[in-house]
C-alpha cells in the first residue's frame, strides 16, 4: 500500500526507488496473503524437489513447443489468475455492502487500497484470465482442427506464453512489493501521470501490459499464419471449422489492435519516465487523445475475447444437436462483418467526453449496426438446435445459459449505444452490469463450455458431467443475483468505483449483489471439485476412441490426448465436418498403407530464458533501477542472438515410433468398438 | 522452425525480385528522400508547400517500397499479401481519419488550447 512517506522521487543508483519500506508488512489485509503465498510457494517447491520432478517439468513443459502443452499451461495460469481476480471481486462486493450511509467512509478497505483492488480486478480478468483462456483454447484446438502438426512458429508460441506469464508475475509481485495502479483498469491520464500517481503502481501496470501485450501480438501473428498456411491438403477456407474461423478473425483483430495499445502505453511510459507531455494537463498534452487511442484498441479487444467464444458455441451446438451447423456461410460472414465493424465503434466508450452530436450519432449508429450480425449468430444456434436431437451435456448447459444471458447483455448494450441514454448511464453501475453481462454471460461461459468440450481431447479423460451442470447452474444464478441489482442501481444513479456512498436505499440491493458473488464462488468451488473428482476417476472417464461426443470436426479424428505429432498422416479433406464424413463413409480410424517419418520442432530453452530476462527488465524499470534494466534488456537480446545461432532445431520421428503409437491407438479403438457392439 | 506441413505448400508469399528491380527501387527511394530534405534545408518553399512536398514524397516512398522491395502485386502467390495490405490500409485509414475527426470535435467543444 505504501504510505506517502515511502515514495522516493530521487532513485538511488543501486536500488532505484526500492527500499524495505516498499514491502507492505504493516498492512493487515496484505500480510496474511503474503505469508500464505510464501508458505504455499515453499511447499510447492519442496514437493517438486522431493518428487524429483524438476527435470520432468523442464523437459516436458517449460521448454515445450508443443501447442497442446502450451495451451494447457495457458489455461492453468488463467485459472490461477481467476482465483486472484475473483478474490478482488469478493472484496469489492463486501466493501460496497458494508460501506453504508450510517458509516460513511467505513467498510473495511481504505480508499487507496480499494482503488487498487478494482484496478487489479479489471486488469487481471481481461488480460490474465480471459485472454489466456482464449489463447489457450486456440492453442489446443486450432492446429488439430486444421490438421496441422504444430503452429507455424513453435518457438514464438513458447515465447508468447512466457511473456504472458511475465506480465502476470509482475501484477502479482505488485501486491507484495510496492503497490498496483489505483487508476481504473485503463489508467486514464492525467490521474495515471506522474503528478497524480507518483509511485510505482502505474509503472507495474505499464510494464505488465507492455510485456504480455507483445506476447499476445506474437500469438496473433503465429495463429494467423498457421491458419492460412498450414491447413491440411484440400481444406478450403470455407471448409474450416467455425472455431478456426472465429479464431482467425480474432487473430486479425489482435494484429491490427494490439499495436495501438503498445504505442499508447509507450507514450504514457515516456510521459512518466522522461518527462514528455503527450497526455499531461499542460504544455500541449491532451489526455483526450489517450482515451481515444486506448479505446481504438479496447473495443476490438472485447471482440477478440468474444469471437472465439462464438466459435466454441457453434461447435458444441452442432455436435450435441446431431446436425450440421445451420447457416455456416452466414455465420462466417457475420464473424467477418463483426471483425470490420468492431474497428468503427470505439467512440461509444466516451460519448460523454464532448465530441458533439454528429460524431456521437455516427458511432452510436455504427454500434447499433454491430448487433445485427451478432443477432444472426443467435439465430444460427437456435436453428441448429431446432428439430435436432439435442443432448443436454454440460457444455450444452453452458451454451443454453449463454443464449439467455448474452441476449440480455446485448440488448442493454444497444440501449447504451443511444448517445442520449448514455449520458444518463455512462460510468454508472448500469454499464458495469452490461459489460459483465456480455463478458461473463458471453465470453466466460463460452470458455467454460469449450473447456468442458475439449477437456478429454487435451487430457484423455472427461470432466464429470453432473458437477459441470451444477457449476453452470450456480454460475448462472449467481451471475443474475450479482448483476441484475447493478442494473437497477445504475438507473438509480449509483456510479461505478464508489468506495462508500450516502444513500441507504442502495444497501439492500448491494447485499443481494454480494450474495450473488458468493453463489458464483460456490460455482467456482464446484469447478475445482469437478476437476479433482475427474482426475480421481480418470480411468472410469477415459476417452478411448478420441471422439467421446460423437463429434464432427477434425480434432476428434486423432487420439485423446493426441500424439505429439497430432496426425500420423496429414488428412485429406473432403467435407466441412470432416470427421463426421469419415465416420459416415467408413473411412475413420484407418491406418495408411505406409507411415512416413515426421518432421518436428525440438523443444527450446529460449522462450523461457528470454522471458525471464524481460521480467528482470520490467521489474527494474518499475523501480527505476537502470543498471538492472540494461542487464535484463541485454540478456533478452543476447539470448535471442544465441538461440538464432543454434543449428539443431528440428528432428525426424522415426517410422517405427509412429507405427507403435498409431497401432496402440487403433487397437484401443477396435477393442472399444467390439465391447460396445 | 516450421514443421513438415510447411514444405507441402512452400513457395507461397515470398516472391523474389531481380537486381534491376532493387536498383530502381533504391534510386527512387534516394530521390524521394533527397527532395524533402533539400526543400527543408535550403528553405526553398513556403512552409505550407514544404509540408505538402514532404507528405507527397512520404506517400510515394511507401508505394515505392511496397512495389520494389516487398514485390506486392496481384499475382496468385501475392494475393494474400496484397489483400492484407489493402485491409491494413483500410483499418489504418479508419483509425487515423476517425481519430482526427473525433479529436477535432473534442478540441473544439472542450476548448483545448484556449
Amino acid at each position: 500500500m505504501g504510505s506517502k512517506a515511502t515514495i522516493i522521487t530521487d532513485p538511488d543508483p543501486l536500488t532505484g526507488k526500492l527500499t524495505w519500506d516498499s514491502i507492505p508488512v504493516h498492512d493487515p489485509v496484505i500480510l496474511p496473503v503474503m505469508i500464505a503465498v510464501a508458505l504455499g510457494g515453499i511447499f510447492l517447491f519442496a514437493l517438486i524437489t522431493k518428487m524429483g520432478k524438476w527435470r520432468y517439468l523442464w523437459d516436458e513443459w517449460i521448454t515445450s513447443v508443443d501447442h497442446k502443452k502450451i495451451g494447457i499451461m495457458y489455461i492453468i495460469a488463467a485459472i490461477v489468475m481467476l482465483v486472484r481476480g475473483f478474490a478482488d471481486a469478493l472484496m469489492m462486493r463486501a466493501q460496497q455492502a458494508l460501506a453504508t450511509a450510517d458509516s460513511v467512509g467505513a467498510g473495511y478497505l481504505p480508499p487507496e487500497h480499494y482503488d487498487q483492488i478494482f484496478t487489479a480486478h479489471g486488469v487481471i480478468m481481461i488480460f490474465f484470465v480471459a485472454m489466456p483462456l482464449v489463447v489457450g483454447l486456440m492453442n489446443i484446438v486450432v492446429p488439430l482442427q486444421i490438421g496441422a502438426r504444430d503452429v507455424a512458429f513453435p518457438f514464438l508460441n513458447s515465447l508468447s506464453f512466457w511473456l504472458f506469464v511475465v506480465g502476470a508475475v509482475l501484477v502479482n509481485v505488485s501486491l507484495f512489493v510496492g503497490e498496483f495502479a489505483a487508476t481504473g483498469w485503463l489508467a486514464y491520464p492525467p490521474l495515471s501521470g506522474l503528478e497524480y500517481s507518483p509511485w510505482v503502481g502505474v509503472d507495474y501496470w505499464l510494464w505488465a501490459l507492455q510485456i504480455s501485450g507483445i506476447g499476445t501480438l506474437l500469438t496473433g501473428v503465429n495463429f494467423f499464419v498457421t491458419t492460412l498456411r498450414m491447413r491440411a491438403p484440400g481444406m478450403k477456407l470455407m471448409q474450416m471449422p467455425v472455431f478456426t474461423w472465429t479464431s482467425l478473425c480474432a487473430n486479425v483483430l489482435i494484429i491490427i489492435a494490439f499495436p495501438i495499445l503498445t504505442v499508447t502505453i509507450t507514450l504514457l511510459t515516456l510521459d512518466r519516465y522522461i518527462g514528455t507531455n503527450f497526455f499531461t494537463n499542460d504544455l500541449g498534452g491532451n489526455q483526450m487523445m489517450y482515451v481515444n487511442l486506448i479505446w481504438a484498441w479496447g473495443h476490438p479487444e472485447v471482440y477478440i475475447l468474444i469471437l472465439p467464444a462464438f466459435g466454441i458455441f457453434s461447435e458444441i451446438t452442432a455436435t450435441f444437436s446431431r446436425k450440421r451447423l445451420f447457416g455456416y456461410t452466414s455465420l462466417v460472414w457475420a464473424t467477418a462483418v463483426i471483425m470490420v465493424l468492431s474497428m468503427v465503434v470505439w467512440l461509444h466508450h466516451f460519448f460523454t467526453m464532448g465530441a458533439g452530436a454528429s460524431v456521437n450519432a455516427f458511432f452510436g449508429i455504427a454500434t447499433m449496426i454491430i448487433s445485427v450480425p451478432t443477432g444472426v449468430k443467435i439465430f444460427n444456434w437456435l436453428f441448429t438446435m431446432y428439430k435436432g436431437r439435442v443432448e443436454f451435456s454440460a457444455s450444452m448447459w453452458w451454451t443454453c445459459s449463454f443464449l439467455f444471458t448474452f441476449t440480455i447483455g446485448g440488448m442493454t448494450g444497444v440501449m447504451l449505444a443511444v448517445p442520449a441514454a448514455d449520458f444518463v448511464l455512462h460510468n454508472s453501475l448500469f454499464l458495469i452490469a452490461h459489460f459483465h453481462n456480455v463478458i461473463i454471460g458471453g465470453a466466460v461461459f463460452g470458455y467454460f463450455a469449450g473447456m468442458t468440450y475439449w477437456f478429454p481431447k487435451a487430457t484423455g479423460f472427461m470432466l464429470d458431467e453432473k458437477l459441470g451442470k451444477v457449476a453452470c447452474a450456480l454460475w448462472t444464478i449467481g451471475f443474475f443475483a450479482a448483476f441484475m441489482p447493478l442494473y437497477i442501481l445504475g438507473f438509480n444513479g449509483m456510479t461505478r468505483r464508489l468506495n462508500y456512498y450516502d444513500n441507504p436505499e442502495w444497501t439492500p440491493l448491494l447485499w443481494i449483489a454480494a450474495s450473488g458473488a458468493l453463489i458464483v464462488l460456490a460455482g467456482i468451488m464446484t469447478q475445482f471439485y469437478q476437476i479433482f473428482v475427474s482426475i480421481h476417476d480418470r480411468h472410469k472417464n477415459k476417452d478411448v476412441t478420441g471422439d467421446p461426443w460423437n463429434a464432427r470436426t477434425l480434432e476428434w479424428a486423432t487420439s485423446s490426448p493426441p500424439p505429439f505429432y497430432n496426425f500420423a498422416e496429414l488428412p485429406k479433406i473432403h467435407d466441412r465436418d470432416e470427421h463426421y464424413y469419415k465416420k459416415e463413409h467408413g473411412l475413420a480410424y484407418q491406418a495408411p498403407d505406409k507411415y512416413k517419418k515426421i518432421h518436428m520442432p525440438k523443444n527450446t530453452w529460449a522462450g523461457v530464458v528470454i522471458s525471464a530476462f524481460s521480467l528482470v527488465m520490467g521489474f527494474a524499470f518499475v523501480w527505476h533501477i537502470w543498471w538492472m534494466a540494461a542487464f535484463g534488456f541485454l540478456g533478452m537480446i543476447g539470448s535471442w542472438i544465441m538461440y538464432s545461432f543454434e543449428r539443431n532445431k528440428d528432428y525426424y520421428v522415426p517410422v517405427e515410433q509412429v507405427e507403435e503409437i498409431e497401432a496402440k491407438h487403433l487397437d484401443a479403438v477396435r477393442q472399444h468398438a467390439k465391447t460396445n457392439s | 522452425m516450421s514443421t513438415a506441413t510447411a514444405t507441402d505448400h512452400s513457395h507461397g508469399g515470398a516472391a523474389h525480385g531481380s537486381v534491376k528491380e532493387y536498383v530502381i527501387g533504391l534510386m527512387l527511394s534516394i530521390v524521394l528522400t533527397a527532395i524533402p530534405f533539400s526543400v527543408l534545408m535550403y528553405d526553398l518553399l513556403t512552409p505550407v508547400l514544404t509540408l505538402t512536398v514532404i507528405l507527397v514524397c512520404a506517400i510515394a516512398q511507401i508505394f515505392v517500397q511496397l512495389i520494389f522491395f516487398l514485390h506486392m502485386n496481384s499475382s496468385s502467390e501475392q494475393i494474400w499479401n496484397t489483400t492484407s495490405a489493402v485491409f491494413v490500409v483500410l483499418i489504418v485509414a479508419i483509425v487515423v481519419i476517425g481519430s482526427i475527426w473525433i479529436m477535432e470535435h473534442l478540441n473544439h467543444n472542450m476548448l483545448m488550447g484556449h
